[in-house]
């Protein structure tokens, strides 16, 4: 078992919340992990990513070669697109559908959405809208997560776990939110799966 | 045992604290940070009080981790390969001196200038030092390194440099901790003069380091981490060095133990000549690997061309990897050469997405006002330096034009106006004020040159991740102690409001003949935020 995955977004977003959750997960399992992160907050408002790579046997490499990943995880449209490149041709993209635009020249929605649809590779969702529904609009990157976690061989349990581990410190409030933000993202995973399915 | 995921800086840190370590040292700067970080939030760190608190600047870092060192107690500094030009001094000379108590310099390198100026490769600066270098392969060899790292410098007296690139140190992987050593007694050099470089002294002293050379070429051949493979396979004309990092990228190509070719990982230096040898003389075509410069091809194929030679070096010098940038599993398979696997082009809407600053930033407000009071004035006059508010180079300011190196802000616009370009501006922030840019200001103030120095004023250093700034309720006391008029020191809230007040200072003060500065201060909105949660 090995998964190559690429989480990206904008810096300031959130993505290393999800790579902890996948790498405590991964842990608990007693896979082997590395993640390459990017750092320092002069990043802020550019394009950040994060090679997260669980496996059964030790991991070698701290980034993942290209044309080699199984998954694109993205809390940002255009972001989730930057990485295409890294993918398998078994290769998936569960991307947040919000765009971030900080820049003059960001494609148009129609664009956006019609390369991902000519893909056929791209499962969009709108996960802040449903963070929002659950009054906890800061775990919109939970719901992506929930939604790309058929795609990760881990136990469900596990992602439970972490993310019990990783907000225990907030309050069970938090705690409960966010457990209830993955189970909204994994009936999503569910509709993503048989989509991908069907067009096998 | 324990088993903790961490990142290669976090991993030296823990190898540190566990190997005996008194003392930390360090300026924050990225990719090296989390170093010293991780010893400050660090539990048993904070237990055993080992010194944890940000220096001044690099040089003043290496220069009390050597002075620790001098006591007989282990010491660590930190800092990004650029910070190691800052120290440049005492590294060159603690080679000279040697060390006492165990001494680790550790330098995180920025290939592919992720946050850097350079990608400037340290290894090539140990060389010139004659500091023996450690190259962690991973997680596991940083920690090894920092945990051994003190007894080596012990036993050879001379400083240890750890080199590692933003790959290692911002990457996370499980490390296992090994049981924690006793620090070291104060225990004062035997020979008192060890420390004292005159020119007699320096001339001893340099033999002997001279001399320490053989002992660490030794120390190199017969290192763990400088392992020669012969390859599984009967065909031996093609073989890998493999350097550092490398290493995991050409092993990422053969997934299932399935590399059959002579190998050579390298990870300590200075090169082990022997194992090298060894290699030339088996292969006819060698790869070479390593994060960086092409320090050890260029060692090995020398400047002359040989006609007829039987031994082929390729890597960076021959082009079959990028002369620059740093290397991935991709760029070696091309090398090796194996077949392309990318699939997917990036689609042409993708656009860039340069990081930028954050709404609500007090350097915004700041640029605001001083683009508008510089319009009389025409472009080209405004220096600045490193730190958040160099984005102020990027649109829609376009406000700067100069980023160098940590104080040159102040120091360019003085000889910028020594030129006759008048007035010129220095735009610097507060903590690489007290970095480097308080010397520069005392130049200013001995020729009363006419310039106009903006502390943009935020509190922190914010663009490593926050951490306490030098400079924080010392600002003006500094200033005025090194002269300048206190009339001509203006302290202002860098808001949308004042925007007409600040133009109206900025305009006085460009006018003025002689040394300005400018103190726009408001809290950075990240710090504030994670002060307002606490």
């Amino acid at each position: 078992m090995k998964n190559d995955i690429i989480i990206a977004g904008v810096g300031g977003q959130g993505i290393v919340s999800i790579a902890t959750v996948i790498g405590m997960a991964a842990l608990k399992e007693g896979l082997y992990v590395k993640q390459a992160e990017v750092h320092g907050m002069s990043q802020r408002g550019g394009a950040v990513q994060s090679h997260m790579r669980i496996s059964d046997k030790p991991v070698v490499s701290e980034l993942i070669t290209k044309g080699e990943g199984d998954l694109i995880i993205s809390v940002e449209p255009m972001e989730s697109l930057r990485y295409m490149h890294y993918l398998s041709e078994k290769g998936v993209i569960i991307t947040n559908i919000n765009p971030y635009k900080n820049i003059n020249d960001y494609p148009s929605e129609y664009d956006l959405t019609k390369t991902m649809e000519d893909l056929g590779i791209c499962y969009y969702l709108d996960a802040d809208k449903i963070a929002k529904e659950i009054k906890s609009p800061r775990s919109s990157n939970i719901v992506i997560l929930g939604a790309a976690s058929l795609f990760i061989d881990l136990e469900y349990e596990s992602l439970q776990y972490a993310i019990k581990k990783l907000f225990e410190r907030k309050g069970k409030k938090v705690v409960d939110v966010n457990l209830k933000a993955l189970d909204i993202g994994y009936d999503i995973s569910l509709l993503a799966k048989y989509k991908f399915n069907r067009q096998k | 045992m324990n088993k903790l995921l961490l990142l290669g800086d976090e991993a030296i840190a823990q190898g540190a604290i566990d190997g005996g370590m008194s003392g930390i040292y360090a300026y924050p700067g990225t990719p090296s940070t989390e170093i010293t970080e991780y010893v400050q939030k660090n539990k048993i760190a904070k237990e055993k009080k080992i010194h944890n608190q940000w220096s001044a600047n690099e040089k003043t870092a290496m220069e009390s981790a050597l002075g620790m060192s001098y006591a007989g107690k282990r010491a660590m500094v930190c800092m990004k390969h650029v910070g190691l030009n800052v120290a440049a001094d005492p590294f060159m000379n603690s080679a000279i001196t040697g060390s006492n108590g165990g001494l680790i310099i550790v330098v995180a390198d920025d290939p592919s200038m992720h946050s850097s100026q350079n990608e400037q490769d340290s290894r090539v600066f140990s060389k010139f030092a004659m500091i023996p270098v450690l190259e962690p392969m991973d997680h596991k060899e940083a920690y090894e390194m920092a945990y051994n790292g003190f007894e080596f410098s012990e036993k050879h007296g001379i400083p240890v440099m750890i080199r590692l690139t933003t790959r290692l140190a911002h990457s996370r992987s499980s490390v296992e901790t090994m049981p924690a050593k006793k620090e070291n007694e104060i225990s004062l050099p035997e020979d008192k003069t060890q420390f004292v470089l005159l020119p007699s002294i320096a001339r001893r002293n340099y033999k002997v380091l001279l001399k320490n050379q053989i002992n660490l070429e030794k120390e190199s051949e017969k290192s763990p981490y400088n392992q020669y493979f012969e390859g599984k396979g009967s065909d031996k004309s093609f073989g890998i060095i493999a350097c550092g990092i490398t290493y995991n990228y050409l092993m990422e190509n053969y997934p299932d133990n399935s590399f059959k070719y002579p190998l050579l990982k390298i990870s300590q230096y200075p090169l082990p000549v022997k194992k090298i040898q060894k290699m030339v003389d088996t292969v006819g075509l060698l790869l070479i690997l390593e994060d960086g410069y092409p320090m050890v091809e260029e060692a090995i194929k020398g400047i002359i061309k040989y006609k007829n030679a039987n031994l082929k070096v390729i890597g960076r010098l021959s082009g079959h990897i990028p002369r620059d940038g740093e290397l991935d599993p991709n760029i070696v398979r091309k090398a090796i050469p194996m077949t392309d696997l990318v699939r997917y082009s990036v689609p042409d809407i993708v656009k860039n997405r340069p990081p930028s600053m954050c709404k609500g930033c007090g350097h915004i407000d700041m640029y605001n006002s001083l683009n508008e009071s510089m319009l009389e004035y025409g472009k080209g006059r405004v220096f600045s330096d490193i730190g958040c508010y160099t984005l102020g180079a990027l649109p829609p300011f376009n406000a700067i034009n100069s980023c160098v190196d940590m104080g040159a802000s102040i120091t360019m616009a003085k000889g910028a106006a020594d030129a006759g370009l008048i007035p010129s501006v220095a735009v610097i922030g507060d903590s690489t004020f007290t970095h480097s840019g308080m010397t520069g200001l005392l130049d200013c103030i001995v020729e009363n040159t006419p310039v106009v120095i903006i502390i943009s004023d935020n509190s922190t250093t914010a663009m490593t991740g926050g951490q306490e700034s030098h400079a924080f309720g010392r600002l003006e006391n500094i200033c005025k102690g090194l002269g300048v008029p206190e009339e001509h020191i203006r302290v202002f809230v860098p808001l949308k409001k004042n925007h007409k007040k600040m133009i109206e200072i900025m305009k006085e003060e460009l006018a003025y003949n002689g040394v300005s500065v400018l103190i726009p201060r408001r809290d950075c909105v990240q710090i504030l935020g994670k002060k307002k949660k606490k």
